[in-house]
């Protein structure tokens, strides 16, 4: 809106003093809890429905540990480029945005080693409804860490075409792209938690 | 596809140029302009719908018919189903609510113009993609609510029992509602910020229209409704698709799964698909009766009461799936429970018209149609509650019945009650009167001919979803009156039609505020101007508008204000002068995003990945471009967009 | 005046409705229709019916003290054209919280029988005294079992009056072939409901579950059902037959069903074995025929010409024509049918009859 980006203060001119871009990414999210909500609840209830193909056991805790390390870092990272940003700082912003992006892909090719280790080892996404559960749950967050390092590399590039500068409406969206990131991340610390740490039988 | 052809020649990231002309639709960011396209999309899904439903009573008139095949039978009541829900019901109330929403509150526009424009395009792609699957060999054939396994059927070798391609038919369904799940999503998150975000001094939540409120309950509920149904497609798509074990029984799957998610949104829909209609006919009832809403507070949180509780009744659509007693005995009370808002409504509304000087117009007259057809589907909906008596009416024709009570004489009434208020509005122009009562008293007796019976056929055994039927069941006689119903309605719809055909072309002039209305949007011209308020009206009270007409409320009777009495209200306005006001430029990318959706599905459902793929890029690539497009074009061009 | 005839218009749409209304509790005149829900002959349905009998007159005092304060209203509070304006009431508390609470007064007192009543049905019947039925929905057909008995049916089963019927609704059955080994049931079952109204409500047929009902007839008598949860092309033809006799007969019946198939001694109906073993034991089981290996993926035939009617209980068991047609192309006769068509090439004409004498002497 015309008068928004007029106004100096973040959210001058709404009912909330919310940016709109911000009161709208946190309906989403909301949203997104659902989806995610599902997924979790639908692997929980199909734990015990590994037909004859591997169960829980399967998992490497260590190495997951590891990406989800990772993935935990790039929040912070996430939370620089902010800094950055607000203060003026276009440099170090790209170098923590790309930093925040890489860390991001670096969690997404732990995902895949891991996916090709259970194919491997026996367990795919037609093994039984646990497996299905697994893969869809794990690669529908997946997809989500890979929109969120798409964004974050649009950001870099549009960093340097003056698209993102330093204004106030360049920080609500990198604001924004980071409430989706830390949000991601929150799910994925709760999907390491359900699917890899929980022992199965405290779910069952 | 062609769509990218038509990148502008000005340079790839410039914005369209505000025009005239029917390009201008194509990119039009403004929320008027897309509330008038989402409402002639959905009507034309309406007909679509209407037609569907009139070939499958054709073959129901009478017993052993052979009008249609069970498959072609089975793909019309499923498509009648998806149809009417999800591309007429729904999307004409987005019609409203975006056409409405930001002249109600106030505001210049939604949020998020082209994300508007975006939710429009989509929800338009997910219907062609829809109704593409009859090019392809068959459409959806097993149920709306498709419930597992009969999905995972697949073309078996000794007949086909469900016939066609299935998976196919499946990917279809799965693929075709997501998109319109995206559509949805993007228009909640859009109206929710609006309408929390963007209302106009003074115009606090106890002063908001009833309309602004209901909708924004649905927003909510569409918001935390769509992810639910979205993951039980998603894992149909992968059932049928890539051979997931979701819903299949020898890997593990749980069948019953899918009814749970399915009506974990499928009732809050019920409500998104109601709660438009009930916030119209709040609107509507107060200005033709000349008072005030009885109740305004009751009908507000009954109407949020049920957004709550319509969250805790799901399983009341699985009474005979085998719950056990607990269960049913719990969403037994829950869905009793719930008519205790419903019916604080109704007698609201009949509070609204005691004691009014109503003025039958045909929107009134279809607002209280709705409150007189609802009650009769409200009353029914209490009989199934009533969960062991629910074993004998589940499935059986007493449900058609019932919803069709509810959806048709509460949705569709409301929001036909709707065109008739607003069309001035919109256009500057009224419906013709004559024939729009003429639509009214047809369509309420061939609504009445047409469901009515359904209520007997059910309780004489009659079970829904089936193409034929036996003589000598006492099923005939009343199979044959509800056909004639429906094609009465059918007369009564072309009506309108003609009705609306004529009166764009030529209706009667209509001046900023015809009906003497109370709500803020009469404040405006006729049709509003793109910017919608010269000034951002100061709100000062609930029926702002009436008060700025007549003085004296608190149960008085009302006294005319002097004209230009009422100036000093526009003195608090906020000092915009139409001149100055700059609207967002329309924009290419949401009408090229959306053309990258349906690609994407015809991929997966015909297994050419390089399509989906190319449909996939498509979305990513326009996504960048939305994000690199300028604010504006340097040259401001407001003046000339409302030619 | 256009008023005027609006009242009418709207009072005569008003006692429509409530006729309707009338004529679905004229319980008199319905009970001729063999699906009637209204219509219990035995005390499962009875208690489903006095609960319809508790809410229906209430919804219809609602919805006649609703309708006719909108009539009221619409007929008292016209705009009479000399530009008056109304009161501008707001409200009254103390109406609304009277609708408020008066509804929910009403409806927990529906709810107390409600509640109750769900228990009560949720009981099994004692063991000893109940006649145990498995019942497999099918596309398009039903598969009883009597399992004490040992034997199946299918489409119609018989039961004794005053008896309770506990259905076992078998979503992963495995039976026993005739040599011992275990016969898994093909894992592309979908949702079916059993309903025969008149008896009992429906309760849905769940792939991968177990689900109970239990259902008792008072009178001697063919009750109809139906399948009530769409499952495909002929949801429509899938139906119920169920005969209430008297314990002799239904004791006589069973000794009957219990016995395996005779083979005919010589000439048409021997011949028709022989092509029953070349082409139809890998779908269908016949007990005692020497080829029998105990599939089930169509109906038991072992009794065949006990029933009356065959291929979901759509068509006459006596009409030899229907039968021939059905053998030639199922799927043409009844949509979706799973049994292959059968044609001159691979039964000629002469085996055709042979085939259908010899199915009229399994009784």
């Amino acid at each position: 809106m015309a008068t928004d980006t007029e106004s100096a203060a973040p959210g001058a001119g709404t009912n909330f003093g919310v940016p709109n871009e911000k009161m709208g990414m946190w309906a989403f999210l909301g949203s997104e809890c659902l989806f995610f909500g599902a997924f979790i609840s639908v692997y929980v209830l199909y734990l015990g429905g590994t037909g004859d193909g591997p169960g829980p056991a399967i998992f490497d805790i260590p190495f997951t540990s590891v990406s989800t390390f990772v993935l935990l870092m790039s929040s912070l990272a996430m939370v620089m480029a902010l800094a950055a940003i607000q203060d003026g700082d276009m440099r170090r912003f790209r170098t923590w945005t790309l930093g925040t992006a890489l860390m991001g892909l670096t969690f997404l090719s732990g995902q895949v080693y891991e996916y090709t280790v259970f194919v491997e080892e026996g367990m795919g996404l037609t093994t039984s409804a646990f497996s299905t559960a697994f893969f869809v749950l794990t690669s529908f967050h997946g997809v989500h860490v890979s929109i969120g390092v798409l964004m974050l590399g649009a950001l870099w590039f549009m960093s340097f075409t003056g698209r993102i500068d330093t204004s106030q409406r360049s920080q609500t969206a990198v604001e924004n792209i980071g409430l989706y990131w830390h949000f991601v991340d929150i799910i994925w610390i709760l999907i390491f938690t359900v699917v890899y740490l929980i022992p199965v039988d405290l779910l069952t | 596809m062609t769509a990218v052809a038509d990148t502008p020649s000005k340079g790839l990231l410039s914005r369209p140029g505000a025009s005239s002309g029917w390009t201008s639709w194509l990119t039009t960011v403004d929320h008027k302009k897309i509330g008038i396209m989402y409402f002639a999309a959905a009507l034309i899904f309406f007909l679509v719908g209407g037609l569907e439903a009139l070939l499958m009573r054709a073959q129901l008139s009478t017993a052993n018919a052979s009008v249609l095949s069970a498959d072609a039978y089975n793909q019309l009541f499923t498509m009648h189903g998806l149809t009417m829900i999800f591309f007429a019901i729904m999307p004409m109330s987005a019609a409203f609510f975006n056409y409405l929403l930001p002249l109600m509150i106030g505001a210049r526009d939604v949020a998020f113009p082209r994300l508007n424009a975006l939710s429009l395009w989509v929800f338009i792609a997910a219907g062609i993609f829809l109704y593409s699957s009859w090019l392809f060999g068959g459409a959806p054939d097993t149920t709306w609510v498709n419930y597992a396994p009969v999905q995972e059927v697949g073309p078996d070798p000794a007949g086909l029992t469900l016939g066609g391609d299935h998976d196919q038919r499946m990917l279809f369904y799965s693929l075709g509602l997501q998109i319109a799940g995206i559509a949805s999503l993007a228009s909640a998150i859009n109206l929710i910020v609006t309408v929390l975000n963007m209302r106009a001094p003074g115009l606090t939540f106890m002063r908001m229209p009833v309309f602004v409120w209901m909708s924004l309950v649905v927003q909510f509920l569409i918001l935390f409704a769509m992810p639910v149904i979205g993951v039980a497609l998603w894992q149909l798509m992968f059932d049928v698709g890539f051979d997931g074990n979701f819903f299949r029984v020898d890997a593990g799957g749980q069948p019953i799964l899918w009814q749970h998610l399915f009506w974990l949104f499928g009732h809050p829909e019920v409500y998104i698909l109601i709660l438009p209609a009930f916030g119209i006919v709040s609107e509507i009832l107060p200005t033709f009766a000349r008072k005030p809403l009885f109740g305004y507070a009751a009908i507000v949180f009954s109407g949020i009461a049920i957004g709550f509780m319509g969250w805790g009744v799901w399983a009341h659509h699985m009474f005979t799936s085998g719950l056990g007693p607990v269960a049913n005995a719990a969403f037994g009370l829950s869905t009793m429970f719930i008519a205790v808002p419903t019916g604080i409504k109704i007698f609201n509304w009949v509070g609204t018209m005691w004691g009014g000087r109503m003025r039958f117009s045909p929107p009134m007259l279809f607002a209280i149609g709705l409150v007189a057809m609802f009650t009769i589907g409200g009353l029914s909906g209490v009989t199934h509650a009533v969960v062991p008596s629910d074993a004998q009416q589940h499935d059986t024709y007493y449900v058609v019945a019932h919803f069709h009570y509810v959806l048709f004489g509460g949705a569709i009434f409301g929001l036909f009650a709707g065109v008739y208020y607003w069309f001035p509005k919109a256009f500057g122009k009224f419906l013709n009167d004559r024939l729009g009562k003429t639509h009214f008293w047809l369509q309420l007796i061939g609504f009445n001919l047409a469901f009515g019976p359904q209520h007997v056929l059910g309780l004489n055994g009659m079970p829904r979803r089936y193409y034929t039927y036996p003589s000598g069941m006492g099923w005939d006689m009343w199979n044959m009156v509800s056909t004639i119903g429906a094609f009465i309605i059918a007369l009564s719809v072309l009506i309108f039609v003609v009705n609306l055909v004529k009166s764009v072309r030529s209706g009667e002039q209509a001046d900023a505020d015809p009906w003497d209305a109370r709500t803020i949007e009469w404040l405006s011209a006729s049709p509003p101007p793109p910017h919608n308020y010269d000034e951002v009206p100061v709100v000062t009270s609930r029926d702002e508008a009436w008060h700025r007409k007549y003085a004296g409320g608190g149960g008085e009777v009302p006294r005319p204000v002097p004209a230009g009495a009422s100036a000093d209200h526009a003195e608090h306005g906020e000092e915009h002068h139409g001149e100055h006001i700059h609207m967002p430029d329309p924009s290419y990318w949401p009408l090229i995003l959306a053309a990258g959706l349906p690609l994407a599905a015809w991929g997966v459902v015909t297994g050419l990945w390089a399509l989906s793929g190319i449909g996939l890029g498509i979305v990513l690539l326009s996504a960048f471009g939305w994000a690199m497009e300028p604010e504006s074009e340097p040259e401001p061009h407001a003046e000339s967009e409302h030619a | 005046m256009a008023g005027h005839r609006k009242a009418i218009l709207a009072r005569t749409v008003v006692i429509g409705a409530l006729a309707l209304g009338l004529a679905a509790c004229g319980r008199t005149e319905m009970s001729e229709y063999p699906l009637d829900a209204l219509s219990p002959n035995g005390p499962i349905a009875e208690e489903l019916d006095r609960l319809w009998q508790i809410v229906f007159p209430i919804a219809v005092g609602v919805f006649v003290l609703v309708e006719g304060l909108i009539l009221i209203a619409v007929l008292k509070f016209r705009d009479r054209g000399d530009g008056d304006l109304p009161h501008q009431v707001e409200g009254n508390t103390r109406l609304e919280i009277l609708w408020t609470i008066i509804p929910a007064v009403i409806l927990a007192g529906i709810a107390v029988p409600t509640v109750g009543t769900i228990f009560e049905l949720s009981e099994a019947p004692a063991k000893e005294e109940r006649v145990e039925v498995e019942v497999v929905g099918k596309q398009f057909f039903w598969q009883f079992e009597y399992v004490n008995e040992g034997f199946f049916t299918a489409n119609e089963m018989v039961v004794p009056t005053d008896t309770p019927v506990y259905l076992h609704l078998e979503g992963d059955p495995v039976y026993k072939g005739p040599d011992g080994r275990e016969i898994q049931e093909a894992s592309d079952l979908v949702l079916h409901s059993f309903w025969v109204p008149r008896l009992a409500g429906k309760t849905d047929f769940v792939p991968g579950a177990d689900r109970y009902m239990t259902l008792q007839a008072s009178q001697e008598g063919t009750y109809l059902g139906n399948c009530a949860e769409f499952c495909g092309l002929s949801h429509a033809n899938m139906r119920i037959r169920v005969r209430a006799v008297s314990q002799q007969e239904y004791e006589e019946w069973v000794a009957q069903q219990a016995k395996p198939a005779a083979s005919p001694p010589e000439g048409p109906a021997a011949r028709g074995e022989e092509i029953f073993g070349a082409n139809c034991v890998t779908c269908h089981a016949v007990k005692g025929h020497p080829d029998n290996v105990g599939q089930r993926t169509g109906p038991d035939l072992t009794h065949f010409n006990s029933r009356t009617r065959f291929a979901g209980a759509i068509f006459d068991v006596e009409d030899t024509q229907q039968l021939r047609a059905w053998i030639r192309n199922p799927p043409a006769e009844k949509p979706g049918a799973q049994m292959p068509p059968f044609g001159p090439d691979q039964i000629s004409q002469g085996e055709l009859d042979a085939l259908i004498q010899y199915l009229h002497t399994l009784d």
